[in-house]
């Protein structure tokens, strides 16, 4: 079909036009400071691996990783796990102030993250928090659950009431309909919902920083230590990014086949 | 109005397909009668869906042809077939009313505004939708839904054939009824050939005047829903349709008598006959409706003993199971002296006792 | 069509303990902080609403909200509708669909400082393949010297970045529309345009709306990658209203002024929401479900 082609011709030069940043970043953290600044190379002419080295070598940019993943992986299955119900009752149900409750929800995420961050850190400090990655899970909840529930509603409406009704009639527990038939079809959602809560949660670099010190430090905070005497470490800046890409290419990934359809197999 | 002709066709979804059971729908040549009305039946996974998609074209079949009224269509795209394809589901676009629904095959094809007036009314009044033209679809009930879905298959005067895919899933109960009467009523009037897949025996039975039933991705038999009921050519279909079904026994056959659960039945000439030098595995079918339960035995090879298993009052008549050997077998009977636990004996009368070979009938 | 139950609040009750709870206190923080002149840690006087005023009557601050306006609205301008086409040119199932969604969903990942160091390495003229290549084309580029420039770098850097959020969603969106439809309108002899206008867009409309409220939102927000790669600069061409109500905070302000400009702030970005998502409701259908 003209069409498709078309449409790949097109994809696939916006893929090209978006990879040229990250080929730029990957081509930086190859090289040293002073070829960064110094010249225009397409290539490292001075390749080499001490950015690297540094990051894998030192403890607190590796457990930095190790952290990250850690609070992000909790935060990515509390917010999901949160906004499912949520979402399908503000889907299928009325309720007093459902439609103000659901416009409010969207609320926490209008304010910058700034505004919670003292109130925040009196709070988890009160409560012995403090230093934890229950605690950046739980402070980036506020503005996960909100986009989780917004997306999963928005993907649940798509399902008409009648498949519902249909289970019912057919003899399925709720559970049994919830997980076996109503989850499926939504699976683009839940998809696209894990990864932009992985996403968001990833990138957090305030409260992340905010609320911790030695323990669960992330990755991010520890870049930005990155300005050093010298000034701006360039390329052990760009060889972190580059690193921080990996783990989310993962993610998605995974969820590549809840995101797409898969194999279209064709039903009888 | 056409007549459907599938020569030969199959359908493997890997390239080289070896084994029978590669095939999604294994080759099978059929004809579909001009203006028939047809039950494609069959439970989940049968191919039952495949085949309608084939003939409507959405999906190429990897072996064989179609043709309507002798033309070969096969490798005609959807659009030009002429077909007609109710789903699931209710599918309308949900921004436009209902009137635009029903106009947009006309309008696509370059109808003049006019015509497509006359012609949108038309069916709408068919369907009983015209007091809801100029409403928005998608604010209207399922059912309401479906006949719009309905409505633009049959908007085109060159269609041929309407094919159904279990589109009476998300109905409520006391509208499917109306639904069918409404399909009824429409295949009597336009003619049209209308093929129905369900896996609802009781929708195909009241539909269809001819019901194909699937399993595993073949036909094992056409018929009426009566030759379906009495004369079952596959033991699926005995088993399939009526309700409970058919009673499936493995029997062997010697010294002239079929022998079901360790005890002798006698065989009439015509079964013994078929059954002669049988090879493979024999079974024997009898439905619940006509297994007879007498108190005594009757002469040798007449009645088989039996041990009650349960009876249950089913309101209209009594459902009694009864442990064969090491087989079950149920029975619907009017009354029913014994309790559970007793032994009484079972008459399977010869002419509603059928043969089965390797599942295909024999006797 | 949605029934009546009350006891769907068990549903919400999680979210609502995670989310209210977390976010009332800072609220109330906030609004106290506004109405009052915070002398030292233990004085302060009320003032009612003289921050407000004076935060609404500075001039300064209309300038950067100004720029705050025009920014977010090409963001949405070139955003959505881009986003919308890559998701239909995506491939929709097999390994092409893996690997375009990897490929699409690199830029999201970048933390927003590296986006913004990258993409000043990137865009100078001398060691940089933008800069560098874009004289080479004859144009005058300088993002440090030229508002024009530093504006236009600035937008295509949100583009660059974000507009694969848009392009996921729609995605994901256009995934969830079962084959039927496509198969109907395929019986109906409906062309790829029609396809796109009665079914595709219509049913992308959920995702079209958080894609918009959260592009409008993060992009009247944005703060990290536009102070990185300009400094706000040149001048103040390139300050938003973020990096504003930061160097007023810690620069100028006391607690006080700065807590009534993150509420004048947050209630801006409130009511332009509001407006947006009662305007996508109504659009598109009228039905009352």
């Amino acid at each position: 079909m003209m069409d498709k082609r078309i449409g790949t011709v097109l994809l696939i030069a916006f893929l090209l036009l978006s990879l040229l940043p990250i080929y730029w970043m990957v081509n930086m953290s190859f090289k040293t400071n002073e070829e960064i600044t110094g010249t225009l190379s397409l290539w490292p002419q001075q390749l080499t691996f001490a950015n690297y080295r540094t990051i894998f070598t030192d403890p607190s940019w590796y457990s930095g990783y190790l952290n990250s993943m850690l609070y992000v992986a909790m935060n990515m299955v509390f917010s999901v796990a949160v906004a499912l119900p949520a979402a399908y009752a503000f889907s299928r149900y009325n309720f007093l102030g459902d439609k103000h409750l659901f416009f409010w929800l969207l609320t926490n995420r209008m304010t910058p993250p700034a505004v919670f961050l003292l109130p925040f850190f009196q709070l988890y400090s009160t409560v012995g928090l403090m230093d934890t990655h229950l605690a950046v899970a739980l402070a980036h909840m506020v503005f996960n659950v909100p986009l989780a529930v917004w997306i999963l509603e928005g993907f649940m409406s798509g399902i008409p009431r009648e498949i519902d009704e249909t289970a019912y009639i057919d003899g399925y527990g709720f559970p049994r309909f919830f997980v076996k038939i109503f989850l499926p079809m939504i699976k683009s959602g839940i998809g696209v919902t894990a990864f932009f809560c992985f996403m968001f949660s990833w990138v957090e670099l305030l409260l992340a920083r905010t609320l911790t010190s030695v323990n669960a430090k992330p990755i991010a905070a520890t870049m930005t230590r990155t300005v050093s005497a010298a000034g701006m470490d360039w390329g052990v800046l760009a060889a972190a990014g580059v690193l921080t890409i990996v783990p989310g290419a993962l993610v998605i990934w995974f969820v590549r086949h809840y995101i797409a359809k898969g194999f279209a197999m064709g039903r009888v | 109005m056409a007549r459907i002709d599938l020569i030969d066709l199959g359908h493997a979804y890997r390239p080289h397909p070896a084994a029978p059971g590669d095939y999604a729908l294994k080759p099978m040549t059929k004809t579909w009668d001009d203006g028939g009305a047809y039950a494609l039946l069959g439970p989940s996974g049968c191919g039952k869906t495949t085949l309608l998609n084939i003939i409507s074209g959405l999906v190429k079949p990897s072996h064989g042809r179609v043709l309507f009224d002798g033309q070969d269509v096969t490798q005609l795209p959807t659009e030009s077939r002429n077909i007609a394809q109710v789903f699931q589901f209710p599918v309308i676009y949900d921004t436009m009313t209902v009137y635009d629904n029903l106009a947009f095959p006309l309008r696509n094809r370059g109808w003049k505004e006019r015509e497509t007036r006359v012609r949108v009314q038309q069916v709408a009044a068919m369907l009983e939708l015209s007091g809801d033209l100029k409403h928005r679809a998608s604010g209207l009930s399922v059912d309401a839904k479906q006949k719009i879905s309905l409505g633009r298959g049959l908007v085109r005067p060159s269609v041929a054939a309407v094919l159904f895919d279990e589109p009476l899933t998300v109905i409520d109960p006391h509208l499917k009824w109306l639904l069918r009467r409404k399909l009824k009523e429409i295949h009597h009037e336009l003619k049209l050939t209308l093929i129905y897949v369900t896996h609802d025996q009781v929708e195909a039975l009241t539909f269809a005047d001819q019901v194909v039933v699937m399993t595993e991705g073949e036909v094992v038999q056409t018929g009426s829903a009566q030759a379906l009921f009495e004369a079952p050519a596959h033991t699926f279909v005995g088993y399939f349709i009526g309700n409970p079904g058919m009673n499936l026994l493995p029997c062997t056959v010697r010294d002239g008598a079929a022998w079901v659960g360790g005890h002798a039945l006698a065989l009439s000439g015509a079964a013994q006959a078929a059954l002669d030098h049988a090879r493979g595995t024999i079974t024997l079918g009898v439905r619940p409706e006509f297994v007879e339960c007498v108190p005594s035995p009757g002469a040798a090879g007449d009645t088989v003993p039996a041990t009650v298993l349960s009876v249950r009052n089913m309101g209209t008549h009594l459902l009694a199971e009864f442990r064969l050997g090491d087989q079950r077998v149920a029975a619907k009977l009017r009354a029913m002296a014994a309790g559970a636990g007793s032994t009484v004996h079972l008459r399977f009368p010869q002419q509603r006792t059928l043969y089965y070979i390797n599942d295909q009938r024999v006797a | 069509m949605k029934t009546d139950n009350n006891r769907a609040w068990f549903l919400i009750l999680p979210v609502l303990l995670c989310v209210a709870f977390s976010a009332i206190l800072p609220l109330m923080t906030v609004v106290n902080y506004s109405v009052q002149d915070i002398l030292s840690p233990t004085q302060s006087v009320f003032v009612g609403t003289e921050w407000f005023k004076t935060v609404l009557r500075d001039a300064d601050l209309h300038g950067a909200l100004a720029r705050q306006l025009v920014f977010s609205l090409a963001v949405l301008v070139v955003q959505i509708p881009l986003g919308i086409l890559i998701a239909l040119c995506m491939p929709a199932a097999g390994w092409r669909a893996s690997l375009a969604l990897v490929l699409i969903a690199l830029p999201l990942l970048i933390p927003w400082n590296v986006v913004g160091t990258i993409w000043q390495i990137f865009g100078r003229g001398d060691i940089g393949l933008m800069g560098y290549g874009l004289n080479a084309l004859g144009m005058q580029y300088n993002y440090n010297g030229n508002a024009m420039d530093a504006w236009m770098t600035v937008l295509v850097m949100d583009i660059w970045h974000w507009t694969p959020l848009v392009a996921l969603l729609c995605y994901a969106g256009l995934r969830a529309i079962p084959d039927a439809y496509y198969q109907a309108a395929r019986i109906d002899g409906a062309s790829r345009f029609a396809v796109f206008r009665f079914i595709e867009l219509p049913k992308m409309r959920n995702v079209l709306m958080i894609a918009v409220l959260l592009r409008f939102m993060d992009s009247f927000m944005i703060y990290t990658e536009p102070f990185v790669l300009t400094g706000g600069g040149p001048g103040n061409a390139t300050t938003f209203l973020s990096q504003y109500l930061t160097q007023k905070a810690v620069g100028q302000f006391d607690l006080g002024p700065a807590s009534a400009f993150s509420l004048i702030y947050f209630l801006i970005i409130l009511l332009f929401c509001f407006v947006l998502y009662t305007w996508m409701q109504r659009v598109g259908t009228g039905d009352a479900t």
